[in-house]
């Protein structure tokens, strides 16, 4: 199973990751695939608070369930305006 | 015009597209970008989006504000990239029979922008850049 992870803003300089492939065979739901880049990126274990989860660019849990080919996307509190 | 650009905000342009004979009231907000933040002084700002998903949620705000308001028509254009001094980043144009649910849409529209849109802005300065962040708060409306 694959799906594409996102990172936004100050969390893609932490993982200095924008995009990647994941083989998520191991992971059901967000929550898990945000804990395996905690693994080598400790630095996200401080964001992971106020950190938030997007499923198929929807607002989503870290309960989330995914499926092959789902987008996951990773960002902090947004910024705009 | 698109929701998200990357090209300088044509506000003018917006407003005459979305004016009509029956509008009684036409508010304009534009979003400008600072010469100073929190103290420091701000060399200029890049605006950064999760495109899928900002443009969605540009889409579902501008759905609720006609919705929640008594208002003809709505739009939102937000900038993205490298803004300058003075350049406007986000505009919302508002067109209603009234001038209050026109200001109430404009004011509602704005702010539920600045809390849901995934968009973030670095700001960059003489000695560094920094990525600016919200309040921690759910991004669901």
């Amino acid at each position: 199973m694959s799906v594409r992870v996102l990172f936004f803003a100050s969390l893609a300089d932490i993982t200095g990751l924008r995009e990647t492939e994941l083989d998520a065979s191991a992971f059901s739901d967000v929550g898990s695939i945000y804990s395996h880049f905690e693994a080598s990126h400790p630095q996200l274990r401080a964001h992971r608070p106020s950190v938030l989860f997007a499923l198929n660019a929807e607002s989503a849990g870290p309960d989330s369930r995914v499926k092959d080919g789902d987008e996951v996307a990773f960002f902090p509190p947004v910024s705009g305006g | 015009m698109p929701l998200l650009v990357r090209e300088p905000i044509d506000v003018p342009a917006l407003r005459d597209r979305i004016s009509r004979p029956e509008d009684g009231a036409i508010v304009a907000f534009e979003g400008v970008v600072r010469n100073n933040a929190r103290g420091r002084q701000v060399l200029y700002l890049e605006y950064h989006a999760y495109e899928a998903m900002a443009l969605k949620k540009i889409a579902e705000l501008e759905s609720r504000a006609r919705q929640l308001f008594a208002i003809r028509e709505i739009d939102i254009v937000h900038r993205l990239g490298r803004l300058e001094h003075g350049e406007c980043s986000v505009a919302i144009i508002v067109a209603a029979a009234h001038r209050a649910p026109a200001f109430e849409a404009c004011r509602f529209a704005i702010d539920t922008l600045k809390k849901t849109v995934p968009i973030w802005k670095k700001e960059f300065y003489e000695d560094g850049e920094v990525w600016i962040e919200g309040n921690p708060s759910e991004i669901d409306d």
